[in-house]
């Protein structure tokens, strides 16, 4: 909150687009309907009182995408490319999850801890694969990872044996939608977590630092003594624990795991939040949080074209259109030229009092 | 910094590497088949039918090599063709006429072509953004256009869409004693046309040296007095109308439109490209290159069906490795070329 009043006041910091973004689609959505954000509390089917509204559906569906937001900021800040393999290693996360909970005979909190560490530890591996390949062998990020993008659909399809298994267990239901006594979805927390073991892990080392001098000038940080193959590696190692997460959380929703569907185009959506947060896909500096705005914004968008009874076929069209507002009024051309008008006119304003 | 200085020094010597070595192992690849597999593979029609399914594929795939080369990315084109398809099947179902049809095709990629080459080279908006805005913007039209799946009801339509030029020569003689002729689409000839005229402008026109120029080194590029902006502007022009034709051509072999029509597409064009020895970096590629790295996915995707591996997730796997394989050969090769001309 406190960087969101500084970057207001300073007038165009990083978070101006996201911010405005957000601001307009609040107006819009009152304008339209002034109840469009009230919250209710319901009692869903095991009886607990639980939070409901456009609001919380917005920030609920929006956290498979932050998380992964926040990854790719880290990919991109760091290689000056996307990884747009993620919705697949995704599938392939959630493949497993469900298989090994599903090679146990009932499913306990162990076995949830245990199917998340062997999903994350899959994850893992295949972001070091990426990794790899970018880092160790300067192949260009979005290309290495159009392997994975190719095969890693195909590989979950046959972790599953060419099945859509199912699962179904109190715990799996309370980690995709509400934990018993918390009227909060879990999904909400658990972005929340993550975005808290984030700050700290950028709070308690000098990895954001890095990241962004690897960003900026690779050979300038490899000639200060940053071992830019590792920052690299590790970046894509991070964003494939978030993949893991969103992941799972996508299979807890729906308690089956589609290797299809799962997360489908989850890497476009992801890499256009790292944008909409002001972050340049160029590399270099970045803000974690503009990110995870740029997630909020993408599915607050979505919301409001679905209660203006758009079909989910068509939301991509209007979708396209709102981006390409948003990403022209950020565009250095025309923030260049507003400026210039704005210095013309302020120059008239002057004359004419001087006159 | 050495990486860069080296490439602009000799790029059409690392152009020319990394053709080759696609070329030698296409060939390496379909002599394999023939070899083991026989079956199809040993009639000439097997390359035929190749060219026929993926026509449209070829077509795209050299409207992204030109983006490429010049240092961009567009990944709208599959959207694009898939647009062109639906709108095309719905016009013509409505009694419009078969050169309209066409006329309308290029008119829809050259107006994605213009405002993506506005809002990139004029506007200076990351193309990954713009296009993948135009991606969804295609995508969604098209669902608004039908969601039903439709198919052509055009009798002049239908005419030229079964016109296909025999080649008896290349033909094989049936079990029952028939010969049957090799047969190639229409489509086919439109894609050669293709990839020849952007061959001859990638290689003698000055635009297409240009192009180079900029993907190379876009700072020199400005210093030599290059028209940057307007190169850029012209290469996001040439792969919108390439999606025009290559959505006309699609609707050609099919016949049929529905909303995910051409899916992946975009992605399938950028591997073609890559195994063709383009680099997304820019000044480095070739459509020749282009041309036997699609035919060298296809054939790949072919070989694994007809060996047995019936599995459906085989072909994506193999796909996946062979483009693991390719991107790494091309990585150690310029690698090694590089430190050569270092020592």
């Amino acid at each position: 909150m406190k960087d969101k009043t500084v970057n207001l006041k300073g007038g165009l910091g990083q978070l101006t687009i996201p911010i405005i973004a957000v601001a307009l689609l609040v107006i819009f959505n009152l304008i339209r309907d002034p109840g469009f954000f009230s919250i209710s509390i319901t009692h869903n089917n095991y009886g607990n009182a639980v939070l409901a509204g456009n609001l919380i559906s917005i920030i609920n569906g929006a956290s498979e995408l932050a998380i992964l937001a926040i990854g790719m900021t880290l990919v991109t800040a760091a290689t000056k490319g996307q990884d747009i393999s993620v919705g697949a290693a995704a599938a392939i996360a959630g493949s497993v999850f469900v298989k090994v909970l599903k090679s146990g005979a009932e499913i306990s909190g162990g076995t949830v801890i245990l199917a998340f560490i062997c999903s994350c530890c899959v994850a893992m591996i295949f972001g070091a694969f990426n990794g790899t390949l970018v880092a160790v062998f300067n192949i260009q990020p979005m290309i290495a990872t159009l392997i994975l993008y190719t095969c890693g659909r195909s590989i979950a399809y046959w972790i599953n044996g060419g099945a859509t298994p199912t699962v179904t267990s109190p715990i799996i239901n309370a980690i995709g939608s509400f934990a018993p006594g918390i009227p909060i979805p879990m999904p909400v927390i658990i972005v929340i977590i993550v975005t808290i073991l984030f700050k700290l892990l950028f709070h308690f080392t000098s990895l954001e630092l890095l990241t962004q001098s690897v960003g900026i000038n690779q050979s300038a940080a490899r000639l200060n003594g940053i071992n830019t193959t590792f920052i690299k590696l590790l970046s894509f190692i991070l964003l494939g624990v978030c993949v893991s997460v969103a992941g799972i959380i996508g299979v807890s929703r729906l308690g089956l795991i589609n290797h299809e569907t799962l997360l489908l185009d989850v890497e476009m959506d992801a890499i256009l939040a790292v944008a909409i947060g002001g972050n340049s896909l160029g590399g270099g500096k970045f803000k974690i949080s503009g990110s995870i705005i740029g997630a909020y914004v993408i599915q607050m968008l979505t919301i409001t074209l679905y209660a203006m009874k758009v079909s989910s076929t068509d939301v991509k069209a209007y979708k396209a259109i709102v981006i390409v507002l948003l990403v022209v009024i950020g565009s250095p051309v025309v923030k260049e030229r507003f400026a210039k008008l704005m210095k013309q006119r302020k120059k008239l304003a002057k004359g004419g009092e001087a006159a | 910094m050495n990486d860069k200085m080296n490439k602009k020094k000799e790029p059409l010597t690392d152009t020319q590497l990394l053709m080759t070595i696609t070329i030698c192992i296409f060939i390496v690849m379909y002599v394999l088949a023939m070899l083991l597999l026989k079956g199809g593979f040993l009639h000439a029609q097997q390359i035929f039918d190749l060219l026929n399914d993926n026509a449209s594929l070829i077509i795209v795939s050299c409207g992204l090599t030109v983006v490429m080369i010049g240092g961009g990315i567009d990944i709208s084109v599959g959207a694009v063709t898939s647009l062109v398809v639906m709108s095309c099947i719905l016009y013509l179902n409505k009694g419009g006429n078969v050169i309209f049809a066409a006329l309308l095709a290029l008119l829809i990629g050259l107006a994605f072509g213009l405002v993506h080459g506005l809002l990139i080279s004029y506007l200076e908006i990351q193309p990954f953004i713009v296009t993948l805005a135009g991606m969804f913007f295609a995508r969604g039209m098209t669902t608004i256009l039908s969601v039903n799946p439709q198919k052509v009801d055009h009798a002049g339509f239908e005419a030229l869409r079964n016109t296909k030029i025999e080649i008896p020569w290349l033909g094989y003689v049936a079990k029952n004693g028939n010969l049957v002729p090799a047969r190639m689409e229409l489509g086919v000839v439109i894609a050669f046309i293709c990839v020849i005229v952007i061959f001859l402008i990638l290689m003698f026109h000055r635009l297409g040296r240009n192009f180079y120029a900029m993907g190379g080194n876009q700072q020199s590029a400005l210093m030599l007095g290059i028209n940057v902006k307007r190169t850029r502007f012209l290469s996001y022009i040439i792969s919108g109308i390439l999606s025009g034709i290559s959505g006309f051509v699609l609707m050609m072999h099919t016949g049929a439109g529905n909303a995910t029509n051409a899916a992946g597409m975009e992605m399938n064009a950028i591997a073609s490209s890559i195994i063709g020895g383009t680099l997304l970096t820019g000044g480095v590629g070739n459509v020749a290159g282009t041309f036997f790295g699609t035919m060298t996915l296809t054939t790949i995707k072919k070989i694994v069906v007809s060996s047995g591996l019936k599995d459906p997730w085989w072909q994506s796997i193999t796909t996946g490795g062979m483009l693991c394989f390719f991107i790494l050969l091309q990585s150690i090769v310029l690698g090694r070329r590089q430190k050569k001309k270092q020592a």
